[in-house]
């Protein structure tokens, strides 16, 4: 199986960082994966996405230029990516930060007010983890065990006050 | 009895430079430095594009013929990978001033512990006699012929000035090889710019001021009076920087 | 077996330099490759190693020449218009014969260009880039991995010949992460009787340069210069073939370009379209000799290339013209899509089977 996701929002949501997430949950479970980055002035303060590819055969291009999965943390991520996703697809939507709905009928849409959730777990900064939960329980690209050896990849030693909460977004999101 | 021997850090090779020019001396004198502190085996020394271009072969160390201008940025790559050797630079006035500008000024703010042989004749010489970045205002050369205008060609750069501005550089001077006096002074600057890398104090630069007779299109004799007459006038001899002596005397 | 990290690929070229023994670095800020910079920054001061962020890419190339001129490994990494400005330096380590490590993680151009991936320094890499006649070895990595494995065998390669090597990536391959498996190296620097580490009064004096004024001498050290090359030429060009054993017709692409053409290979065969892939790891020395041994099989070859139509060129080279060659590709920071390529691999192949 291979799910080729692409997660976009604004710069500051931890989008990249999400990613990242993803990508090491693969790799611990011995899955081929890639992680691509746009890059640039986009990247302060503008739109941020990055292309994640997990799969069971080796990667050609790391490029998602058509997701299977499309998480979209904000509106003109939904508008830009929205058409491309395959039919058969998932949208994620961060429906705090995006009123409108998926307009596309041949995919499944979830809709998870994550923003809000994150606050009111008392951690604004961790919407894109609570959206990890979420995809994790939907999509099956990878497995909700061990979440501890993915995240401990990504959390430095220096942020490891931020373990605990990164792991109840997860749960928050999963739970939803 | 001798009186009078070549540095054994030149070699034997016969020097290609126009009678009367006085890079043969400054050639002495920076050999004769390295004789006098005993470092020939472990000094790299950095040639330069322009009349020293050869220096390679006259200097009896390891030498490298570097790109027009970058011979610090060399010496920086030298330095960095070997700190127990001693690598000097030896560059002309359109080498270092005009084309290598950013490598000097910059081998200077780090305090790169290097020394920099600065030979300023006021003139490419290599090339034919244009005009260099030092050349003085008025100066006939091939592509000033009607004398340097500083309305147009701006004005000499004033290197050992410049660089004592910066904070970073240890030790800044300017010397002249015109007379045996002004030979004697350059002798002790370069030695001591030799004994500041040996003693990791840093950048160490000595100004050379110099003659071309060739290219000025004087005898040898007329070249040295030119040089008292108007290149030390505009380009005064001196210390412009010393930091331990300053630290010292404070 | 060491555990698989992941890293970009910035990261993977940096880290894998400080495995094969290099300590010094010498580089100035340009995007996309900043990343192997400042992970230099922050390991070499650790290691006993060097970093030096130079006043410009000039000075850093020029500093990457004193030290290649010890005989310790030494490398430099920039993006496209930076490179541009370090051929003058280029030219001189390979007009005095010294191994040193060259990265250029492709950007669009020419001119400021853009920051987005691109494979328009083709040209550059392979053909010289500075004055003068003289090759780079030049890598071109597919994957993180390669961006590591491929930094140490530049450095093997460089030494061995005595040529520069070049490491030709992109955007893409520079900031995307794979996992990435860091081998240990074996290094033991070797002595070597050219190098200028002072005399210790013991030997005469070593001199590096490439100053030749004597027309006679220059045109013996060229000479003898190609006499290397020929055999680089002979035994260091690599490729990567997929798919050829019974194709009739072949992509080439290489780096990020074919990653993207594998896909579309793939999907060229469910579609029953007998096409494969030869992927040059080594732009130069060029693999000659696979080519021409495809073309006398295949009906036609594919360049796919982020460029103009760079590489395209060797491939009519390397095939003597003797079956058409079509270019396909995007340009200016943008990357051919597989489907892209699908569709002119249908196109040669005259439409699905």
């Amino acid at each position: 199986m291979t799910t080729n996701t692409l997660i976009a929002g604004f710069g500051g949501q931890g989008v990249l960082f999400a990613g990242k997430f993803m990508a090491y949950k693969g790799m611990l479970e011995g899955k081929e994966i890639s992680w691509l980055p746009s890059y640039g002035p986009e990247m302060r303060g503008g739109t941020a996405n990055c292309s994640v590819i997990l799969s069971d055969e080796p990667i050609g291009s790391p490029i998602v230029s058509n997701p299977d999965v499309l998480i979209a943390m904000n509106l003109p991520s939904l508008d830009k990516y929205e058409d491309l996703v395959v039919p058969g697809g998932m949208i994620f939507v961060d429906s705090t930060l995006i009123e409108r709905k998926v307009e596309r009928t041949d995919v499944k849409v979830f809709y998870i007010p994550t923003t809000k959730l994150a606050q009111e777990i008392g951690a604004p900064t961790l919407a894109n983890m609570i959206m990890m939960g979420k995809f994790i329980k939907e999509s099956g690209a990878v497995t909700h065990d061990d979440m501890e050896a993915a995240l401990s990849k990504v959390v430095s030693a220096k942020r490891a006050d931020m373990f605990e909460i990164n792991l109840k977004a997860i749960d928050t999101g999963y739970n939803y | 009895m001798v009186v009078f021997e070549k540095p054994k850090s030149l070699t034997d090779a016969e020097l290609h430079y126009c009678p009367g020019c006085t890079h043969g001396i400054i050639h002495r004198l920076v050999a004769q430095a390295i004789d006098d502190l005993g470092i020939e085996g472990k000094t790299i020394g950095v040639a330069p594009v322009g009349c020293a271009v050869m220096a390679y072969n006259y200097f009896a160390c390891d030498m490298v013929e570097a790109a027009h201008g970058r011979a610090p940025a060399v010496a920086t790559g030298l330095k960095r990978a070997m700190p127990e050797n001693v690598i000097f630079t030896y560059q002309g006035d359109g080498d270092l001033a005009s084309i290598g500008m950013a490598e000097t000024v910059h081998a200077a703010t780090r305090n790169e512990n290097i020394t920099i042989i600065f030979v300023n004749n006021a003139i490419y010489g290599m090339t034919g006699g244009q005009m260099a970045p030092t050349s003085l205002p008025g100066q006939v050369t091939q592509t000033s012929p009607y004398g340097r205008d500083v309305s147009t060609a701006g004005y000499p750069v004033k290197v050992s000035e410049m660089l004592s501005t910066l904070d970073g550089p240890e030790f800044i001077a300017r010397v002249a090889v015109n007379n045996i006096k002004n030979i004697k002074e350059a002798q002790k600057a370069i030695k001591k710019a030799f004994e500041n890398q040996i003693n990791n104090k840093g950048f160490s630069l000595v100004e050379v001021v110099s003659t071309c007779p060739t290219n000025w299109g004087m005898t040898p004799v007329d070249a040295l009076k030119w040089v008292d007459e108007k290149m030390i006038p505009y380009y005064p001899l001196g210390v412009y920087k010393d930091r331990s002596a300053t630290k010292e005397a404070e | 077996m060491a555990d698989k990290v992941l890293m970009k690929g910035n990261e993977a070229i940096a880290e894998a330099a400080i495995k094969a023994g290099c300590r010094h670095y010498f580089g100035y800020p340009i995007t996309p490759q900043t990343e192997i910079a400042a992970y230099m920054a922050k390991r070499m001061p650790k290691i006993g190693g060097v970093f030096l962020q130079a006043e410009s890419e000039i000075s850093a190339i020029n500093m990457v020449y004193g030290v290649a001129g010890t005989g310790m490994r030494v490398m430099t990494s920039s993006s496209s218009p930076g490179v541009s400005l370090k051929q003058e330096g280029i030219s001189y380590i390979a007009g005095a014969d010294l191994p040193a490590l060259i990265v250029n993680v492709q950007r669009g151009g020419p001119g400021l260009g853009g920051i987005q991936p691109s494979q328009s320094d083709y040209f550059q890499a392979t053909k010289g880039g500075g004055h003068g006649d003289y090759h780079l070895i030049v890598l071109a990595p597919a994957s993180v991995q390669e961006m590591a494995d491929m930094t140490i065998l530049s450095f093997e390669l460089a030494e061995k010949y005595r040529v520069p090597a070049m490491l030709l990536a992109d955007g893409t391959m520079g900031q995307m992460m794979e996992p990435v498996e860091l081998p240990e190296v074996d290094y033991k620097p070797t002595e070597k009787d050219w190098t200028v580490t002072g005399t210790q009064m013991k030997r005469k004096h070593n001199i590096v340069n490439s100053l030749y004024l004597l027309p006679e001498e220059l045109e013996k050290t060229n000479i003898e210069r190609f006499e290397r090359y020929k055999a680089i030429e002979e035994n260091e060009a690599r490729y990567e073939s997929f798919m050829m054993e019974d194709a009739e017709y072949c992509v080439v692409a290489f780096g990020i370009a074919s990653r993207v053409s594998k896909n579309a290979v793939i999907a060229a065969r469910n579609m029953g379209i007998k096409v494969g892939m030869i992927r040059p790891i080594t732009l130069w020395p060029f693999p000659k000799k696979p080519l021409a041994e495809a073309a006398e099989k295949v009906k036609g070859f594919l360049s796919v290339e982020l460029s103009m139509g760079q590489m395209i060129e060797d491939v009519k080279l390397a095939t003597e013209c003797k079956k058409p060659v079509e270019l396909c590709n995007r340009v200016g920071g943008m990357i051919p899509t597989p489907e892209q390529v699908l569709e002119a691999i249908k196109k040669m192949a005259g439409g699905e089977k």
